[in-house]
């Protein structure tokens, strides 16, 4: 097949999923070792090439919202890993300081308008984000992220049809694991062409198979240009989730000749196979970049694992601006209530 | 001195607000060419344009969303909601979206916007178009909530909500908007927060908002005629609450209603009734009363309708019970 980028992009967008694949990899290490906030942590494995290919065609300006499966996007778009590992482990250091963790992650400083815990809840913000960008004319593009189980959620409609009608520079992406928790795609719709309908709101809308992450990034360079210029698109990525739903979960739902498939359809294997195939890159290379990729990682378990919890007291912060008076710790309003005369 | 309605003070505050900063964008069903359901937002769309003025689809859940992602992106929206019955609708785009953005993400941002809406019984609107429903905004943390009761408070109070850092739910009564008054708009408003004390009397001190201020001010003129002195608090905001006014009118009366035209059960009044109680229980002379909505849905029927929320008599009638 004929390449749609050069072969020092493809060896980056290798560098971008395997980081992305790694990161994963040791969150599911900080669980064993006891050192994440809880077990709700949803890895983005198998789908590497989604969070990297797309998110190579959005710019400094642009902004984006992602799911309860978001890691790689962050990291993809440039997030520090210790940071987002230490957030993962409630601690101070986190991004959000221990409050959000791996569902609620952000960073106003790299577009990054939030993860979210509830299914299609992060979509509607992008309408507002695009909005914004018309309005203020920055030529920032806004983008939603979310799996197929969103594509069941009345909100995702009440949203393209908002963006298409007001034609803003929004981009809608799909990332079709294939389930949504244990339930399989085709057991939660009739119709599995899931573009489809995004055409039907007059939207531009492609599927695209998530095995090469150049069709990917092609895909949503086109996508992203067209939406920059007021016509918003939807792209829906196809892929295999590699593991459970979260942490705790085995997946015993799925056939094992089904996972064994699956995990062939892997996106990282494939950018490899394709850089060491074309000859441009000796293996040896690839097998070093991978070391210190993994290096980097580790470290970011030893960073999250030396950091502090944050303080109790800092429970009662943020709740409302930093100018507002902070709600009052029901200990202290007991103390008050009960100091009778 | 200007008279206008609670209307026109309405209008008059998006329309200033609007003038003054260009990040406000009003968006809502019906709120540009229609002019509002209620008319408050009449003619804006002839004086802003169709750009700051935006007219949505039938799409509650992603109204409130869109303002959520505006809000976090540098404009100050105003997404106003026709009918509080649909905030059951919303209720992900507000409670979990909205009102914790802030605390989610460790204070990197606010979610500077104002969700208009309107609320309560008058119209014959029924059940799902006539309830009071303040409470569930007031049980969610990190949602600011305002109630004007008057013209003067329906102009300073979404004026003031328009330059809060955190969402404010500003719930009108649509009974209230034919209501008129000769109002200073220039006059210094009380500041966000602070509840305004309508009436001072040493008998008994009877605590409400929106609407039911007006029977309650009605029921104390009612009182005094009988040689019974009622202190009326008007609490304007619902968050923040303004309990230090109210703690020092109860312990100085040591008499205390709460009028909300909210159901009685889990509602504002009985919140507002065990602060009181927890507070100032040692200057109270009987329990803490609430008179409150009937734990029931609000028929067509205005006889029913009417029945089924707190009025001047009642609130008269339960006073002098308590103060004999």
């Amino acid at each position: 097949m004929t390449s749609p980028a050069t072969n020092s992009q493809l060896y980056d967008f290798y560098a971008g999923m395997r980081r992305v694949r790694t990161f994963e990899e040791r969150v599911g290490e900080l669980f064993v070792r006891g050192h994440s906030a809880g077990s709700m942590l949803h890895l983005s494995i198998g789908e590497e090439s989604a969070a990297i290919g797309v998110c190579s065609a959005m710019k400094p300006q642009d902004t984006f919202t992602t799911h309860h499966r978001g890691h790689g996007i962050f990291l993809a778009r440039g997030a520090e890993p210790a940071r987002m590992m230490a957030e993962i482990g409630g601690k101070e250091a986190g991004y959000c300081h221990g409050k959000g963790g791996s569902m609620h992650i952000a960073d106003m400083s790299l577009g990054h308008l939030g993860a979210n815990a509830i299914v299609g809840g992060g979509i509607p913000a992008v309408v507002g984000a695009g909005l914004s960008a018309k309005i203020k004319k920055t030529g920032g593009v806004s983008v939603a992220f979310f799996g197929d189980g969103a594509m069941q959620q009345g909100i995702l409609y009440e949203s393209m049809n908002m963006a298409a009608l007001w034609d803003l520079p929004v981009l809608f992406v799909c990332i079709n694991n294939q389930y949504g928790m244990g339930t399989r795609i085709d057991q939660a719709t009739r119709n599995t062409n899931l573009h489809e309908r995004a055409l039907a709101f007059g939207l531009e809308g492609r599927s695209v198979d998530g095995i090469d992450v150049e069709v990917v990034a092609e895909a949503a360079r086109e996508l992203m240009d067209q939406a920059r210029a007021g016509r918003p698109g939807f792209l829906a990525v196809s892929c295999y989730r590699f593991y459970g739903h979260a942490r705790k979960d085995k997946s015993p739902y799925r056939d094992p000749a089904e996972e064994e498939a699956g995990r062939l359809r892997d996106p990282v294997a494939h950018a490899r196979a394709q850089l060491v195939s074309a000859g441009v890159v000796p293996e040896a290379q690839l097998d070093t970049l991978d070391a210190e990729i993994a290096a980097e990682m580790d470290a970011t378990i030893d960073f999250t694992v030396a950091q502090s919890e944050p303080p109790l007291a800092s429970m009662f912060r943020d709740v409302y601006a930093p100018e507002e008076p902070e709600p009052e710790p029901l200990r202290t309003r007991l103390d008050r209530v009960l100091a009778r005369e | 001195m200007t008279e206008m309605t609670y209307r026109d003070a309405l209008r008059k505050a998006l329309y200033d607000a609007m003038t003054e900063d260009p990040s406000v964008i009003l968006l809502g069903e019906e709120v540009g060419r229609y002019g509002g359901a209620y008319g408050v937002t009449k003619d804006l769309i002839k004086e802003f344009g169709a750009e700051r003025v935006i007219d949505t689809p039938i799409s509650e859940p992603a109204i409130v969303g869109a303002a959520v992602g505006a809000a976090m992106t540098g404009l100050r929206p105003v997404a106003e909601l026709m009918y509080v019955d649909f905030i059951g609708m919303t209720m992900d785009q507000l409670g979990n979206q909205a009102a914790k953005i802030r605390y989610m993400f460790g204070g990197q941002i606010g979610v500077p916007m104002v969700l208009r809406t309107q609320g309560g019984t008058g119209r014959s609107a029924g059940a799902q178009h006539s309830q009071s429903l303040e409470a569930l905004v007031m049980h969610t943390p990190g949602l600011r909530l305002a109630m004007p009761a008057t013209v003067e408070d329906a102009y300073h109070l979404l004026r003031q909500s328009l330059r809060r850092p955190d969402p404010v739910v500003f719930i009108e009564h649509k009974a209230l908007y034919t209501m008129k008054a000769d109002v200073d708009l220039d006059a210094e408003p009380l500041p966000w927060g602070k509840a305004a004390v309508r009436r001072h009397g040493k008998d008994i001190v009877i605590v409400t908002y929106s609407r039911q201020l007006h029977y309650a001010l009605k029921a104390a003129d009612q009182l005094a005629k009988r040689g019974i002195e009622a202190t009326v608090i008007d609490l304007r905001t619902l968050n923040p609450l303004d309990f230090d006014t109210i703690r020092e009118h109860v312990q100085a009366v040591g008499r205390c209603m709460v009028v909300s035209e909210g159901v009685l059960t889990s509602g504002v009044a009985a919140e507002l009734a065990a602060r009181i109680t927890e507070e100032c229980f040692d200057y109270l002379e009987d329990p803490v009363v609430r008179v409150a909505g009937e734990d029931i849905p609000i028929s067509v029927s205005a006889t029913l309708e009417a029945g089924s929320v707190p009025n001047a008599n009642l609130i008269e009638n339960v006073a002098g019970r308590m103060v004999a």
